[in-house]
């Protein structure tokens, strides 16, 4: 199963970071700057892999993708094909394209909760269900929907009803 | 009240706000931070819905990238998650599964929010709490929640299915009991027709099957239809890694499997799928060799990709081959020796791996040179990975494929010259077990450690220091191997010790004490003593009065108060030599004197020059000198030694000539006395150590009688001045010695206690009386005898080294070696750490309840607790049309099953398996049920007899039944 997804700009700050065991919030920002500490000194052109068992324990293996200002990282242990992690970074990657047209850091850094959103429907608890970034366009397109609906319906009688019972 | 929760609402920062302001960092990062919490803390606790939301939306989000606790939030989470509008559902339920874990006190509160969403229409909150689940499931959750779970995992949304698919991994390893109600469904979702409902069942199926492979043997016909069936590369990799769990337990289930395996690795253009089938090959169809080839051919195929990833993995997978098949992996040495220079250091390290697994006695001199010279030019990281994989692999099986000692260890020499060199730990405890296990090679060892001593270099470089520390107890423990001791002595007692630490220098002082014993030794026997006293006539009597009357070297007292780890060692060995026959001892020592006074006169020549008077006169005020200020260090090991040493001089200076004048007149009866001092000490000094075995203290049988007290307090009682571990029997407290009912500390402390004897006749005593303490004799062949490394007569009671040796046998006799291999001492099996027998996977209960879903059995009585659910799940499977009869069958398996309980479930499994096998094509086939039954009866009666017969063998061999039932696998 993964174990955890991470996004890491070029000068360390995490711009997304799920972790799908538990972790103590010391423990991941700890793994975080580890992890970051070896990324950094990696050169390109290079295998997309990284010893991580130190930090995560043993049978942990770590994939990453450097795209411009970003580092797309995920650990996983045995029962993951360390290829096909790769894959899921292109479609992770590619379905934020889609969804962000020309994505960007500031993207990532402004859109928390549909991050969070393209990434649960990919991978769920650990598990990667969708590989599609069609499928998944669908799903986080249709919470979107059903979340500005929601706050519409309910802006205006909220506000109205607070201002009378004042 | 409302005010403010008004004013909140207007003009509260969203998240969007709080992002700006930090990238704005007007005020500091930690500062703003801070402010916007302490409004996060304030507005969370609106009764407005809104305010309360975005509140717990900015809390999330800095908890997620800045590491912020947000524990407190934990009841307004669940506040929010039974709001009706799904954007503040949403956002409580992901700070949920961010934020709560086991032992948040709120989370039983959730339960019927989590229901009521997984009963909801709307098939984005079922998701909502699925996911959650999916991360925060507790064993009470999973529990209540079963039957919602159990309903989705039929549901005709695949949206939802697919989740509940996924979480169902979490409730299992939570409760495994669902998987009584549960299992059945999952199984049949391995046969959608949906590819994702498939994918997302083999997913779970591919995370079950490593913890418990025998468990999910009954689905490989699932598993194989979909291996051949299906077109999705990610399903295929699962089914691969499932297979690569069960192929093992079944052979005939491999043969079964290995050609549509091949036949994907041949066929597919997908990267990772060829992967996954070369690495499933190479790790568990490792016995079809046209398999191997085809998978070696496609990692070649990947070593010449351009691709670094590929190239990596492809040597992963070759060091995966290479301990069966090597053949793999010279088929592309010069392509891995080539990615040793490679820029990535993943595929350095994995090529440096395959080097050295190509490593054989007949090439490592060359490949261990061209590695060191290469180390030289790498990187201090790499550099030390290099010095590792040298030392491991060439102490390998008590260094088996080391055939010329002399060379290797002038190659851990120059190893310790490497400047980058870290690998101090290994290297000492690798010249020390050489010295000890190999007496051939400590001339040369002797040699190294003086070209290490003498460099006054190496001593600033704290990383050298243990190698520093092994070179002086080799130089001092063989110092009759050195070719000049007075140089030797100057090298340890040179000023730039002082950078060493105190244990190391310790180790340097005591061997500065062993040189000058030998040194005087050597003297009085070259000079006057020899003269008037004809050497080996003379000795040999006194070398065995002297060991009658101590048999105990140790037990002088340079030797007592020990702990360096060296000294340690010598300790435990000591009752070994002890317990010795009297007339072994003085045989024993005979030899030795015999070969020590060879090995003088042979050095004769050059000492004659070196131990005159003046030379000797000369190293005792240098080592005063040096050694006189240490007395009054503070450092305990030290100051000990240091004292030992002064005193020794200061004891023999009496009788030593105070020049020449005084020399004219020595003859007299304080040479000798002098004499007999400086022989005493070279004995205690010069018996020879052995290798200890690591289950040494392990055969010391315990006394029936030993009562050892957990609690030690009431010791303190007697004893109160006297810490624990001091006190002993042997420092001769009659008090203690004569209460039989005293606790005794424990062997260890017994056995070291024991040196510390300083009269005879009070040791012979104690060995009397405590004579069951030391080892018994006849394992006492490894202390002086050397039993040849390979005798296997020696070996009667270990046959899995033998075995190890054998191999080594066969091809150590290589005519084209120059120097036969010295002999190597080893222990019976003390030399491999004991392997702690594994722990029998315990039939955990999520493998039982998967048993009994899959054979219908019911062995497992200790987990079948009368849990709630466990009434349901029987009404469960009685719906399931597949079980229809198993109860029958159970009902007819059952008289023999409840004799044979926990303890026979696997055999039981089998049996049942097989009806449970037979049961799948009968009901398939449809009315011929009654005829199966009969059949099944006969076959039950039939295992009954089987299992009567069975209890006799202690581990039932799983291969019989296993063949007798499975052979419809797969038809």
């Amino acid at each position: 199963m993964i174990r955890a997804v991470m996004v890491i700009n070029t000068q360390g700050k995490p711009r997304l970071a799920k972790f799908y065991d538990v972790q103590s919030l010391e423990k991941q920002q700890e793994l975080i700057r580890n992890i970051y500490g070896v990324l950094c000194s990696r050169a390109e052109n290079v295998s997309n892999f990284m010893e991580v068992e130190s930090f995560f324990g043993p049978d942990t293996r770590l994939v990453y993708k450097h795209y411009a200002t970003l580092y797309f990282v995920f650990i996983f242990d045995s029962s993951e094909n360390e290829l096909a992690m790769l894959d899921l970074i292109q479609v992770f990657v590619e379905t934020l394209e889609k969804c962000f047209r020309n994505v960007c850091e500031l993207d990532i850094v402004f859109n928390y909760s549909k991050m969070h959103a393209i990434l649960d429907e990919i991978v769920f608890g650990g598990q990667v269900l969708e590989t599609s970034s069609a499928e998944v366009m669908r799903a986080v397109e249709e919470i979107s929907k059903l979340e500005t609906a929601s706050n519409s319906i309910s802006l205006v009688p909220k506000s109205v009803s607070s201002w009378r019972s004042r | 009240m409302a005010g403010s929760s008004i004013m909140d609402t207007l003009f509260q920062r969203t998240l969007e706000d709080l992002i700006k302001g930090l990238r704005l960092q007007l005020i500091g990062e930690s500062a703003f931070i801070s402010k916007v919490m302490d409004e996060i803390r304030r507005e969370i606790k609106s009764t407005d819905p809104h305010t309360k939301a975005t509140a717990l939306q900015k809390l999330s989000y800095l908890s997620s990238l800045y590491f912020y606790d947000m524990s407190f939030s934990a009841f307004h989470v669940v506040e929010l998650m039974s709001s009706t509008r799904f954007a503040h559902k949403r956002i409580a339920y992901h700070a949920a599964s961010h934020s709560f874990n086991e032992s948040t006190p709120v989370l039983v509160l959730i339960t019927n929010q989590l229901r009521k969403d997984l009963t909801s229409a709307n098939v984005l909150e079922v998701s909502l709490a699925l996911d959650c689940l999916a991360r925060i499931a507790t064993i009470d959750l999973a529990r209540d929640l079963n039957p919602e779970i159990f309903t989705l995992l039929s549901s005709s949304k695949v949206f939802v299915r697919k989740k509940a698919i996924g979480v169902i991994l979490r409730v299992f390893e939570k409760y495994p009991d669902a998987a009584r109600v549960c299992f059945k469904r999952l199984v049949e979702n391995l046969e959608s027709s949906d590819p994702q409902i498939v994918s997302a069942a083999v997913g779970v199926f591919c995370e079950l099957a490593p913890k418990d492979p025998k468990s999910y043997l009954p689905l490989a016909p699932e598993f194989y239809r979909i291996l051949v069936d299906s077109k999705n590369n990610w399903v295929l990799i699962k089914v691969l890694k499932i297979f690569a769990k069960l192929a093992p337990l079944e052979p005939r289930l491999a043969k079964r499997v290995i050609e549509p395996i091949c036949d994907h690795m041949r066929r597919t253009g997908a990267k990772s799928l060829v992967f996954e089938c070369i690495r499933t090959v190479v790790t568990s169809f490792t016995d079809y060799e046209s398999a191997v080839k085809l998978a070696v051919v496609k990692i070649r195929e990947f070593l010449v990709e351009d691709d670094p990833n590929l190239k990596y993995l492809a040597l992963h997978a070759l060091s995966i081959v290479a301990p069966n098949h090597l053949w793999a992996v010279l088929e592309n040495k010069e392509v891995v020796i080539k990615f040793l220079s490679d820029l990535d250091p993943n595929i350095k390290l994995e090529s440096l791996h395959l080097v050295m697994a190509m490593v054989s006695e007949n090439n490592v001199a060359e490949i261990s040179r061209v590695l060191l010279n290469y180390s030289l030019k790498s990187d201090p990281e790499f550099c030390n990975e290099i010095l590792g994989s040298i030392l491991s692999t060439c102490c390998r099986n008590v260094y088996e494929i080391i055939i010329d000692f002399d060379w290797y260890v002038s190659l851990i020499g120059e190893m310790s010259r490497i400047p980058h060199c870290q690998k101090g730990d290994e290297i000492e405890k690798q010249l020390i077990d050489i010295g000890l296990r190999v007496k051939d090679v400590r001339p040369e060892l002797v040699q190294v450690g003086r070209g290490l001593l003498i460099d006054p270099a190496l001593l600033g470089n704290p990383f050298l220091h243990k190698i520093l520390s092994a070179a002086a107890w080799v130089s001092g423990e063989y110092v009759e191997f050195s070719r000049n001791p007075l140089e030797l002595m100057e090298a340890l007692l040179q000023p730039r010790t002082g950078l060493l630490p105190p244990l190391i220098r310790a180790v340097y002082i005591q061997s500065a004490f062993k040189v000058l014993v030998f040194c005087i030794h050597s003297y009085f026997s070259e000079t006057e003593i020899k003269a008037s006293i004809p050497c080996p006539g003379n000795v040999v009597p006194l070398e065995s009065e002297l060991a009658s009357e101590m048999e105990c070297p140790e037990a002088s007292e340079s030797e007592i108060h020990n702990a360096s780890p060296i000294r340690k060692q010598e300790e435990n060995f000591n009752p070994r030599v002890s317990n010795q026959s009297f007339k072994d001892l003085s045989e024993d020592y005979g030899e030795q004197i015999d070969t020590s006074c060879g090995q003088t006169s042979s050095l004769a020549s050059l000492e004659r020059n070196v131990f005159t008077d003046e030379s000797i006169i000369n190293t005792l005020n240098k080592i005063e000198l040096a050694v006189g200020p240490l007395s009054e260090t503070h450092e305990v090991e030290i100051l000990e030694r240091a004292r030992n040493l002064l005193c020794f001089i200061e004891l023999i200076r009496q009788y030593l000539p105070n020049g020449l004048i005084q020399k004219e007149e020595s003859l007299k009866m304080g040479e000798i006395e002098a004499y007999k001092i400086v022989e005493l000490m070279q004995d205690a000094i010069s018996d020879e150590l052995g290798p200890v075995s690591v289950t040494a203290q392990e055969r010391v049988p315990l006394p029936a009688d030993l009562v050892l007290l957990e609690n030690l307090a009431d010791l303190e009682a007697v004893l109160p001045d006297i810490q624990p571990h001091l006190n002993s029997l042997s420092l001769g407290s009659p008090f203690l010695e004569e209460t039989p009912g005293v606790p005794l500390p424990t062997h260890q402390n017994i056995e070291e206690l024991e040196p510390t004897k300083e009269s005879t006749s009070l040791l012979t005593e104690h060995r009397r009386r405590h004579g069951l303490y030391y080892l018994p004799s006849e394992k006492n062949d490894v202390s002086n005898d050397y039993p040849p490394a390979n005798d296997l007569k020696s070996q009667d009671d270990a046959e899995d080294l033998v075995k190890l040796t054998e191999q080594s046998l066969v091809s150590k006799k290589k005519p084209n070696h120059a120097k036969p291999r010295p002999v190597v001492v080893k222990l019976d099996e003390g030399d491999l750490v004991p392997t702690a027998a594994k722990p029998q996977s315990k039939d955990d209960s999520l493998s039982d309840a998967v048993r009994e879903v899959l054979f219908g059995n019911e062995s497992n009585l200790s987990s079948s607790k009368n849990k709630p659910s466990d009434r349901s799940s029987s009404k469960n499977k009685g719906k399931e049309k597949l079980n229809v009869d198993t109860s029958e069958l159970k009902e007819d398996l059952g008289i023999d099953k409840h004799h044979h309980t926990n303890s026979s479930s696997r055999k039981s499994k089998h049996h049942s398996h097989g009806k449970e096998r037979r049961h799948r094509s009968s009901s398939d086939v449809g009315d011929q049920r009654d005829k199966n039954g009969e059949e099944g009866k006969k076959k039950s009666s039939h295992h009954h007899s089987r299992h009567k017969a069975r209890p006799r063998t202690a581990a039932p061999s799983s291969v019989t039944p296993q063949t007798q039932v499975i052979p419809d696998f797969l038809l």
